[in-house]
């Protein structure tokens, strides 16, 4: 919302204060200010009041036209002019030789064989509207030579406010309630409205009009006729300029005027088709005409004003281009209205169209406004056009009132919360300046919250805090520690292993964190032939490709080594994120904190690729939970999963996530002289594992013997169970030392190595043990390699 | 004889200057002084001499023995010292200009800022949460104090599921949770509520390289019998100081969020522009909004099961992508997602 200054200060005295002050204090007590402030008028000079004496058409052009015009000194002054309007007594805006428009410094110059001393100006040139079509012409009457200047406000600093730092001040809306605010902050005296006294017309008959749906808060609306003035002031005009609206004609300028400046929308009709005005809703569905020419949809949730029963307009959004003013238009009815304001909202979202008007009443404004709107839209019209002549009395039905908030809290509570010292009187002073009505009893307070706070906005008596010490200023704090004991901080297991796995995998594995979204990259999946798999869907995704919510991490990892192909020819990538693996009985997400782990090589070596994940995984949990991994071979659950040398990884005997390999087809697609090798793991699984924690042993003075056995085998389970089932306290490790893979004969060299605190064993019984091992496994045909 | 002593001695000394190897050295010595060397000759040979000479020649023998031993000995040293001086020698200058290849692995920035603040906060005596992404209405709205008709709750701003839960908007989110989870130890033990809650945040907008539709907040709270706004500044100021090294500027305006009362918008200088001349990351304004904050709506304390005429407290949400963003200046936010390697590794870590 643009503001102006000149408009603030017809209401606030801020003379011998420096407006951009001002404006920033208003920034940081208020509402945030946008950083474009803007000085109108701070780039013109020399434009005086000249009238047109003679207009003679160029010998050559067609368009161009000599003038000779009178800005009030002793001779008149050769212009060569091109706006169609030109005409003999004509007064205009004039940029005298030296004047100063813009960049631009107007100086004599032959134009079309002529000299011109001096340009006529457009209103557009001089900034006060987008009019260009002809020269300005000045009605008013004035001094010719005068300095435009003196007569018209055209300096003005002009600021924006951001809307959505106003969503919760609906006395925001409006010069006079950003006036208020100003006085605040000067510490000077509001100036209150002029109003015209309509109780005068209290005789006259009312307008038939009744609200029949409690979506309307408040109706008030009067008529009146004979308007005879169609162009409204210039002052008003570049106000309304300025803030960003144009001038259309008198009256819509008029109502937009009020609004700007009180913040409550109005809407003029002609009386002939608001005749009786109902407010309602219609149970069925139709198409309405709004005055921008536009057909929209009505639905039963739209509060409509009707004439009887014909709607006329869509309540707080827009009038009907049926009932809008006209030519012929005699009898004008003003309404001035106060509606629901999420129903408003939800209109105005329902219909794609937000307008001034609706903007305001989602907002909650105060209908107290609704009527005071209208005695000082009369106060200005009489102002403006002295023949205009009021036919109805003001006719007013207030259905909903808010109800009055009286808050009580005493000094101890305002020094609990501030932390600071504000003393009694200037919390009074600062709360009467904002317009609650605020007494004390020594440190008990009183406040009466005024009806343009009292809508939603000022509730309790924290609001009031706000109200103190935002005009107190934050700046002017004094900040301090709290008084608080200290405990010790306890961190949240899973919060500590994920910190701790990003160290691992980051330090010691060298791997790469990255972030993705929580949803399945539809498009990308697509070109990787990888099915897009989840278990619950966006409701209102902006397009599908975001769509469907992931139920692993694995797929958009492949996505990310695509997207890295050539990064270098052997990456890992990992992160920590969530996914929805399933719906609880109430139909609630089951979500998920899994680890995604993906290894990329260039190359066919598979085998020590997939060696490399399981190592990443075992140091995991050696170095976090000093215990020991597992593995057991699954069946694949996606797409992506190769069907071979897919395993659950356990711990403890229990499943804490996969490791596995990418199906062909998938690589194909994604690299095809690559391997890539993933693992999944459930963070909350993982946290769960018990921590061994670390078992000292004091080093032995007994010297270890060492056995090596090298087994005919390609598999290392069956020695490993073996080895297991000896239950050999004895044996201190057990260490894979060679592998040897052919096809009739493979085999694997294990080293035992065997010690004991207490004593030097015996080669003996040493070898027992390794016997009883060879026998078990020469049981199941594994034989030791001669 | 004592001619040949003399001849032999000469000739070790010369032999010995050539004997340029170990090896050679080692057969120098078989050659005077083995079993069979030309100075044990000279003894075997004394059987001829008289005992008087035996023993004067004896005694020469043994000198030259020695002596020839010693210079042996000595050669050998010099041959050493030579063979390091040789390999210092053949030792190439590396050409350090030549890159090197940079293998190290790397953390997502929002890992380095989160932990930064992590760090920072339980120093101060605050816990750190873990909260789901996925929230149900009430956690997200009903509970923080978000009435039924706030723009907020519209279906345009935040991402709902087919099943009627929703990607958390706002950190807040948790609050209610960590009010109740922490609640009874306030009320019982006098232990104040001081608690941070870092997680992915979700708004259903259009992205650009300053919007995100994913990104990530870190909230706090902390409630006790005298918390107050003074206390709220303090801890912004000086955690904002922390995590940017130096005393930064900041700023409180007054701004509105339902689960506090009052409410603010705290904003830190620019760190990428410094505030001076603005830039796109600052939308040409000097200041970065980094941080909603304010004190507990008393409505969000007593959902939480904690009575607001008794507690107070406040309640802040940290831009962690923002933080990110402007201490490492990045300026499109739109890299931290976008997967990219090259771009990501640079991160490696910033303790």
């Amino acid at each position: 919302m643009f503001l102006s200054m000149n408009w603030i200060k017809d209401f606030v005295d801020l003379s011998g204060l420096d407006d951009l002050k001002l404006i920033n204090q208003f920034s940081l007590s208020t509402a945030e200010v946008e950083n474009d402030i803007q000085f109108k008028g701070s780039d013109l000079s020399g434009i005086v009041v000249a009238e047109i004496k003679s207009v003679e058409n160029h010998p050559e052009s067609k368009k161009l036209h000599l003038l000779k015009v009178d800005i009030g000194a002793d001779e008149l002054v050769d212009v060569v002019c091109g706006a169609p309007n030109v005409r003999v007594g004509m007064k205009t805006a004039f940029a005298k030789v030296g004047a100063k428009i813009g960049e631009i410094e107007i100086a004599p110059r032959p134009l079309a064989g002529f000299m011109s001393c001096g340009m006529c100006c457009s209103e557009k040139e001089i900034g006060i509207s987008d009019d260009h079509s002809g020269i300005m012409e000045i009605t008013d009457d004035v001094a010719l030579g005068t300095d435009l200047k003196e007569i018209y406000a055209i300096d003005d600093i002009i600021f924006e406010v951001d809307n959505k730092s106003l969503t919760n001040r609906p006395d925001l809306w409006s010069h006079y309630g950003i006036a208020r605010e100003f006085a605040a902050i000067a510490k000077r005296p509001l100036k209150a409205l002029d109003f015209a006294d309509l109780s005068v017309y209290e005789t006259l008959p009312k307008v038939d009009m009744k609200i029949e749906d409690p979506l309307c808060y408040r109706y008030s609306c009067l008529q009146f006729e004979n308007i005879s003035r169609s162009v409204s002031p210039v002052d008003m005009r570049i106000r309304l300029f300025y803030c960003g609206m144009r001038a259309i004609n008198f009256l819509a300028d008029m109502t937009n005027y009020l609004m700007l400046e009180m913040g409550q929308p109005m809407h003029a009709f002609d009386s002939r088709k608001v005749e009786n005005i109902r407010i309602k809703r219609f149970d069925n569905e139709f198409e309405f005409q709004t005055l921008d020419g536009v057909e929209r949809h009505i639905d039963a949730n739209t509060l409509m004003i009707c004439n009887g029963d014909t709607p006329v307009a869509i309540a707080g959004i827009m009038g009907g281009l049926d009932s809008e003013i006209v030519e012929d238009t005699h009898t004008l009815t003003l309404e001035s209205a106060t509606f629901d304001a999420a129903s408003i909202r939800k209109s105005t979202v329902r219909l794609s169209h937000r307008t001034d008007a609706s903007m305001r009443y989602e907002k909650s404004l105060d209908p107290e406004l609704t009527t005071a709107a209208i005695a000082r839209f009369v106060f200005l019209l009489k102002k403006y056009d002295e023949g205009i002549k009021v036919v109805s009395s003001l006719t007013d039905d207030y259905a909903y009132r808010y109800p009055q908030i009286t808050l009580s809290f005493d000094k101890a509570y305002v020094d609990k919360y501030t932390g600071i010292e504000i003393d009694n009187e200037t919390i009074v002073s600062t709360l009467t300046r904002l317009g609650f009505g605020a007494e004390n009893n020594g440190d008990d307070f009183t406040v009466e919250v005024p009806t343009w706070r009292a809508t939603k906005d000022v509730t309790i008596k924290a609001d009031i805090i706000e109200e103190i010490t935002r005009i107190y200023g934050y700046d002017n704090f004094e900040i301090h520690t709290a008084n608080a004991p200290l405990f010790p901080t306890r961190p949240e297991p899973v919060k500590k292993d994920e910190d701790n796995v990003k160290d691992i995998l980051v330090k010691h594995f060298n791997l790469h964190e990255l972030h993705s979204y929580v949803w399945n990259y539809v498009d990308e999946l697509k070109e990787l032939g990888i099915k897009n798999e989840g278990v619950i869907k966006l409701a209102n995704a902006s397009n599908p490709n975001i769509e469907t919510i992931r139920k692993t991490m694995i797929p958009t990892q492949l996505c990310q080594v695509k997207s890295n192909l050539g990064y270098a020819n052997d990456f890992g990538i990992f992160e920590v994120g969530r996914v929805i693996t399933g719906m609880t009985d109430d139909n609630l997400c089951i979500e998920e904190k899994h680890l995604g782990i993906t290894l990329y090589q260039k190359g066919m070596n598979v085998r020590d690729l997939y060696f490399r994940m399981k190592t990443i995984l075992e140091t995991l949990v050696d170095e976090l939970k000093h215990t020991t991994v597992s593995f057991e071979k699954i069946e694949p659950e996606f797409d992506f999963e190769h069907p071979v040398n897919l395993n659950a990884v356990l711990v403890n005997g229990k499943v804490i996530g996969k490791i596995g390999l990418i199906h062909p087809s998938v690589m194909k697609k994604l690299d095809k002289r690559a391997c890539v090798v993933f693992a999944e793991i459930d963070m909350d699984k993982f946290a769960a594992i018990e921590n061994n924690s670390i078992h000292y042993v004091g080093p032995s003075k007994f010297p270890s013997i060492e056995i090596d056995l090298s087994f005919l085998s390609s598999r290392f389970a069956p020695i490993a169970k073996a080895i297991e089932k000896a239950a050999c306290e004895l044996i201190k490790a057990v260490d894979v030392i060679d592998i040897y893979e052919a096809d009739d004969a493979s085999s694997i060299a294990v080293r035992l190595t065997f010690s004991d605190n207490s004593r030097t064993l015996t080669r003996e019984e040493v070898t027992a043990v390794t016997d009883a091992i060879v026998a078990d496994l020469e049981k199941d045909g594994i034989l030791l390699k001669k | 004889m004592q001619e040949k002593l003399e001849q032999l001695k000469a000739q070790l000394t010369s032999e010995l200057g050539a004997a340029a190897d170990p090896q050679a050295l080692e057969n120098l010595r078989v050659k005077y002084l083995g079993k069979k060397g030309s100075i044990t000759d000279l003894l075997k040979g004394m059987k001829a001499l008289s005992n008087e000479e035996k023993k004067t020649f004896g005694q020469a023998v043994n000198a030259l023995k020695q002596q020839a031993a010693e210079n042996i000995q000595k050669r050998a040293e010099e041959l050493k010292e030579l063979e390091i001086k040789r390999e210092i020698e053949l030792m190439p200058e590396f050409d350090l200009t030549i890159p090197t290849k940079d293998n190290r692995g790397s953390y997502h920035p929002i890992t380095l800022v989160q932990r930064e603040c992590e760090r920072i906060f339980t120093t101060m005596g605050f816990n750190v949460e873990d909260y789901p992404e996925v929230v149900t209405d009430y956690e997200c709205f009903e509970a923080v104090n978000v009435p039924k008709n706030h723009p907020a709750r519209d279906m345009q701003d935040t991402y709902y599921l087919e099943n009627g839960e929703l990607l958390k908007s706002q950190t807040s989110a948790a609050q209610n949770a960590i009010l109740r989870k922490y609640g009874k130890q306030l009320m019982e033990d006098g232990m104040p509520i001081r608690a941070i809650f870092p997680g992915r945040c979700f708004r259903n907008e259009a992205t650009d390289a300053t919007h995100e539709n994913t990104f990530f907040q870190m909230e706090g709270v902390m409630v006790d019998k005298d918390i107050s706004i003074s206390n709220l500044i303090y801890f912004m100021k000086t955690m904002l100081s922390e995590v940017f090294q130096r005393e930064i500027k900041v700023r409180l305006r007054p701004g509105f969020f339902p689960f506090v009362e009052p409410g603010f918008e705290l904003d830190i200088s620019c760190l990428i522009c410094g505030g001076e001349t603005g830039c796109p990351s600052c939308n040409h304004s000097g200041w970065l909004e980094l941080c909603p904050c304010g004190m507990i709506h008393p409505e969000v304390l007593k959902e939480g099961g904690i009575d607001p005429e008794k507690y107070t407290g406040f309640a802040f949400g940290l831009g962690l992508t923002r933080l990110a963003m402007m201490k490492y200046g990045i300026k499109d936010i739109r890299d931290l997602n976008s997967g990219s390697l090259k771009v990501m590794s640079q991160f490696t870590d910033d303790k």
